[in-house]
């Protein structure tokens, strides 16, 4: 890959064979080389040769924690990463990080600087493989906690293997030196068995051969070398609940590698699944998790039975493998109900199937890397079910002993019967148990002989109550089933319905506010936890949405937020990075890239999600992705489109600026130079005329200068009009004064409701409007017009109408009149406007909470222009005292 | 009588060449500073009769200017030139005790109008002509008698006390504030000073929507135009 750094591993097969001493001379070799090789973590422990040899490297320091009082040194990534060197050393690679690092293991550590385009050369000792755990601890009797996933070996540009007969390893260990960990110290004997080692020393020969032939048949491929190719292999895992589902994924895995195969964990969601525990229901997930950190698919499909979904789906996708544990049960067991086991083995067909045996045993011994405090229990005595299934078996009795006169015994059975039935449909299997339990008592007490006696005569009654009592068993059993399996049936159509209709609201939604609300609404209601959004913002991320409303993370969380946006990866509680934040934060991620983060959390301990919700919220969050790129996109497409229309405008405004800036400077210079050289020759008239243009287009360069003014501050917001009162007379009083000059022959007409109420509005403002209207007049309507200029009251409003009796307005431009720059295409004979005077007329009627439009007239050709203004209610008391 | 001397107060030459030759033209003395500070050692002399003053100056502002010529005392004519959109720095140059104002860009027959009806209100402070004539209005201030066209007005009293407020000041810009003090006795409501306006318009002015005698600086006050 571009820019990744290269990945060397020196595997070895135990302890002491002499990995980090290799490392070192290899790195060395590099240094003198010209290589920019650094020390990021070794662990020499005491051994002079190995300490000798770290001498000549520069060391990265490292980053000393305080944890429960002591301080732990732990190797200082972030440091790495800034020194950027060209290759780093960073021993122990299956290593655990101290609690409160960045990354819980070292191979994480190790991936980040691979990321940053650093070189790494690292040691692994083959029993902290993954895949490879179970056979190491089976061979030597002490399991490893800290692995790596084998990926990290698949990846690895180099594999080299540290290779050392066990004779000679065994006699360093008498030399002393080999290091063993303090509290390995009594499996010292057991580990270093000649056996032990022998076996250790395959895995790893046989783990690097197999590395090395899965490089040659890539090779091969890549260069089309015709090979004797089978037809592509695929190995199925069924998991369960069962503690062996850890084992049986790693087997699968082995299984898949020797097969060169690709291969799937699949669990089958049946009813059972509903009565599942805590501790199993997290056993499948963590299964599901363990598959697809090895490398492999994980997949939950739901059916009625174990054996159905494995084999339909195995069928559907084409697997040749099928890997399935075996359950130790009774002979009498097997005769009642089939195993998965045995249903799969009798329809595979074609399909391989491998039984493993079920080893729980193992397991037993394997601690639990973070014991749940208070798991809640799923199921609870509900004791409305079991009163309510009680009260059905007394019911029954009732009708039993009201009959029992006209019906037979086995009739009587009947009838309690039917409650039992009553309460398996009603409450499921154990309270209908239960109601056979009672029943079967009640039966015995009430009907048979001897009665109110638990004990019977009739050896025949004996055989009937067994057999009541077995068919109410299977009965109540048999519905249950069917009512859980329609449970989970309704469960999964609600999901769907659900998932449907989230995703038609989201394409209706066009806030992205709105869309990140509804969608941390909807995560929040279908999952039971708390959700928050979060969008870029600069170089971080911001919380945008939540649900229920929350605006502040703290910092760790923020930190593991931004991780994950940065490096599209879960973080955060319960992950792999950052598991000290409060919160698991999630990318949402679409074809194109991420868009943003979920963040999710709840109060209760433990996992937050299950495979299954995973999945649900994956759904949710492709959904929600996309629609936030969607929203992105045509946000992307407005920012265009403004900064097109923004050109367009700077255009028109350096046009603007170049022609009405130079028309009237080049009136007045041209008049004055004329003054100036010709005055003598020039008679009165001629002077008089050139010194009237001077003046007047200065004054037109003024107006020009006033509009460009005002279009800025109305632009920038500086216009904060006033709220007065406003007498309308008043102001087109003075506006006609001061377009006087701009009018110069025109006839105004007036026309002012005598009992005009006075506007509510800024003065300077209004005066400002009437003039630019006024001087629109004049610009498009022959010097002989007239303009007429009417108010009234209308409802609360002022109406204010400035009419022309010039072309009057073309269709299309009544509404683009205000925009700026615009100009209606004028005559020859007319002086062109600035384009800014109707577009600032809208600002500023708009600012003071009016309307502006524009029209034609429907007595005759000309424009008309209608401004409302909310009227002022009138102090009337005292006016006029 | 001697020449009246101005003394114009503007950072920018060319500005002061255009007054220094208008009011020449016109028969003033004239004195130049360049800053707030040179004025206000010029006006110490005591020798002004006039200043113009541009509100924008190099080392203090208009404002400070005034303030410190009304603060020592002196009653000297104050006519200050303004940016056109800065309607809220007029009222405060008037308020602080300016006597008018001209907007820039302005024309020279507008300034000297000003600069005329600040000098006549000086000069006629300590004694009021009684009668107040221009055009087709006068204004009997002994008498209390208002003739428009030739024909005697009649008058609330509030309206007349408005009328003799603009005729004392004729020619002369009133703040909204200045009116509503000295008639109603505190500042009210600017409607109600907008009513009584447009009433007296009615009764004094041939044409009400187009007045003559009241004229209305938008955003500041009224002035009372003084006609020949």
């Amino acid at each position: 890959m571009e820019g990744r750094g290269r990945l060397k591993v020196f595997l070895g097969a135990a302890p002491g064979v002499g990995k980090t001493y290799e490392m070192l001379m290899q790195g060395r070799q590099r240094r003198l080389d010209g290589v920019d090789a650094v020390i990021g973590v070794v662990e020499t422990h005491g051994r002079v040769e190995t300490d000798l040899l770290t001498k000549s490297f520069e060391k990265i320091p490292k980053r000393r924690l305080p944890y429960k009082g002591h301080v732990l040194a732990e190797m200082d990534l972030d440091a790495i990463l800034q020194r950027k060197p060209k290759l780093v050393l960073v021993d122990e690679l299956a290593h655990t990080n101290a609690p409160g690092s960045r990354h819980p293991k070292r191979h994480m550590d190790v991936e980040e600087i691979l990321s940053a385009g650093i070189d790494v050369y690292t040691t692994l000792n083959v029993q902290h493989l993954e895949s490879l755990n179970d056979v190491v601890a089976r061979i030597t009797g002490v399991r490893v906690r800290e692995t790596v996933p084998d990926s990290i070996l698949d990846r690895a540009d180099d594999v080299e293997l540290i290779d050392l007969t066990p004779e000679d390893l065994i006699q360093r260990l008498k030399e002393g030196k080999v290091y063993v960990p303090e509290q390995a110290e009594r499996a010292i004997g057991s580990y270093f068995m000649p056996g032990n080692l022998t076996a250790l020393r395959e895995l790893a020969l046989r783990r690097t051969a197999q590395r090395v032939d899965a490089q040659m048949v890539d090779y091969m491929r890549a260069h089309a070398i015709q090979g004797p190719w089978e037809a592509s292999e695929r190995v199925l895992v069924c998991i369960s609940e069962r503690p062996s589902a850890a084992s049986l994924v790693r087997y699968g895995r082995r299984l898949a590698d020797r097969l060169r195969a690709s291969w799937t964990a699949i669990y089958v969601e049946t009813s059972r699944a509903q009565r599942l525990s805590e501790d199993e229901r997290d056993r499948v997930a963590a299964a599901l998790r363990l598959a697809e950190q090895l490398g492999g698919q994980a997949v939950t499909v739901p059916a009625t039975a174990t054996a159905d979904g494995v084999i339909d789906y195995a069928h559907a996708n084409n697997f040749t493998h099928i890997v399935v544990a075996s359950q130790q049960r009774s002979r009498w067991w097997e005769m009642l109900r089939s195993s998965a086991a045995h249903e799969v083995i009798r329809r595979a067909g074609d399909v391989s199937v491998h039984v493993v045996p079920d080893r729980q045993t193992e397991e037993v011994t394997e601690e639990r890397d973070s014991p749940r405090p208070n798991a809640v229990p799923t199921r609870r005595l509900d004791p409305v079910a079991y009163g309510s299934s009680a009260a059905m078996v007394a019911g029954a009795l009732l009708v039993g002993l009201a009959l029992q006169r006209t019906l037979g015994l086995s009739d009587v059975a009947l009838v309690f019967l039917t409650a039992v039935l009553a309460s398996a449909v009603t409450y499921g299997l154990w309270p209908a148990l239960f109601a056979a339990l009672i029943s079967v008592l009640a039966y015995n007490f009430f009907f048979l002989p001897p009665l109110y006696t638990f004990t019977i005569a009739d050896p025949a009654n004996v055989l009937a109550l067994i057999t009541y009592a077995i068919i109410a068993v299977i009965a109540s059993n048999l519905t249950a089933s069917v009512r859980a399996q329609a449970t989970v049936a309704r469960q999964r159509a609600k999901m769907t319905e659900d998932l449907y209709l989230f995703a038609r609201k989201l394409a209706g939604v066009i806030q992205l506010d709105d869309l990140l609300w509804a969608t941390a609404h909807q995560i929040a209601q279908m999952l039971h936890l708390r959700v928050v959004l979060l969008l870029p913002e600069g170089e971080s991320v911001e919380v945008r949405a939540g649900f229920p409303p929350e605006d502040l993370l703290d910092d760790a969380d923020l930190a593991a937020a931004k991780w994950t946006w940065q490096h599209a990866q879960a973080a955060g509680r319960g992950a792999d990075t950052l598991p000290g934040a409060k919160r698991l934060f999630l990318p949402m991620k679409t074809g194109r890239g991420t868009v943003g983060v979920i963040g999710l959390d709840k109060d209760e301990p433990g996992p937050l999600l299950s495979p299954d919700q995973r999945r649900l919220l994956d759904a949710l969050s492709d959904q929600a992705a996309l629609a936030i790129e969607r929203i992105n996109l045509v946000g992307d497409v407005d920012r265009t489109r403004l900064a097109v229309e923004t050109e367009r405008l700077r255009n028109a405004l350096l046009t603007s600026i170049s022609h009405d800036l130079r028309t009237p400077l080049a009136s007045i210079l041209g008049s004055a130079t004329s003054l100036m050289t010709y005055r003598k020759s020039l008679d009165e008239k001629a002077q008089d005329e050139l010194i009237g243009m001077i003046k007047n287009e200065a004054e037109r360069l003024n107006r020009f200068i006033a509009n460009l003014l005002d279009m800025t501050r109305l632009e920038s917001g500086a216009v904060q009009p006033k709220s007065e009162a406003v007498d309308i007379s008043d102001v087109v009083g003075s506006a006609l004064q001061r377009a006087a000059t701009v009018l110069e022959q025109r006839k105004v007409d007036l026309e002012i409701a005598t009992d005009l109420p006075m506007a509510q509005a800024d003065p300077v403002l209004v005066e400002q409007v009437l003039f630019n209207l006024l001087d629109n007049a004049a610009k498009y309507t022959p010097p002989s017009a007239t303009v007429r200029i009417t108010a009234r009251g209308d409802a609360g409003r002022i109406v204010l109408q400035v009419l022309d009796d010039g072309a009057g307005l073309p269709e299309d431009a009544r509404e683009r009149i205000f925009d700026k720059f615009y100009r209606v295409k004028a005559g020859d004979t007319q002086r062109a406007g600035t384009g800014l005077g109707l577009a600032i007329g809208r600002g500023f009627v708009e600012a003071m909470g009016g309307t502006i439009t524009a029209g034609n007239r429907q007595d005759r050709s000309g424009a008309v222009f209608t401004i409302t203004l909310p009227a002022l209610e009138p102090v009337a008391k005292e006016l006029q005292a | 009588m001697s020449a009246l001397r101005v003394l114009v107060v503007d950072d920018e030459p060319p500005i002061r060449r255009l007054l220094r030759t208008s009011f020449g033209a016109q028969g003033y003395q004239v004195t130049e500073a360049e800053d707030g500070a040179t004025a206000l050692a010029e006006l110490k002399r005591g020798a002004t009769d006039l200043v113009v003053l541009d509100l924008g100056l190099p080392d203090m502002d208009g404002f400070a200017v005034i303030e410190s010529v009304r603060g020592s005392g002196s009653a000297v004519p104050i006519v200050v030139l303004s940016s056109r959109d800065d309607e809220a720095g007029k009222v405060r140059a008037l308020d602080l005790g300016a006597d008018d104002y001209v907007t820039k860009p302005f024309s020279v027959d507008e300034l000297m109008a000003r600069v005329r009806a600040a000098l006549r209100h000086r000069l006629q402070a300590q004694g009021t002509p009684p009668l107040f004539r221009s055009g087709d209005l006068t204004v009997d201030l002994v008498r209390r008698i208002v003739t428009s066209r030739g024909a005697e007005v009649k008058l609330s009293p509030r309206e007349y006390d408005l009328l003799r407020l603009l005729v004392l000041h004729a020619g002369k810009v009133l703040t909204h504030k200045f009116a509503m003090r000295e008639v109603w006795g505190a500042a009210t409501d600017v409607q109600y000073l907008r009513v009584y306006i447009r009433s007296l318009r009615q009764k004094i002015e041939a044409d009400p929507e187009r007045p003559v005698h009241i004229q209305t600086e938008q955003g500041v006050g009224y002035r009372l135009r003084v006609q020949d």
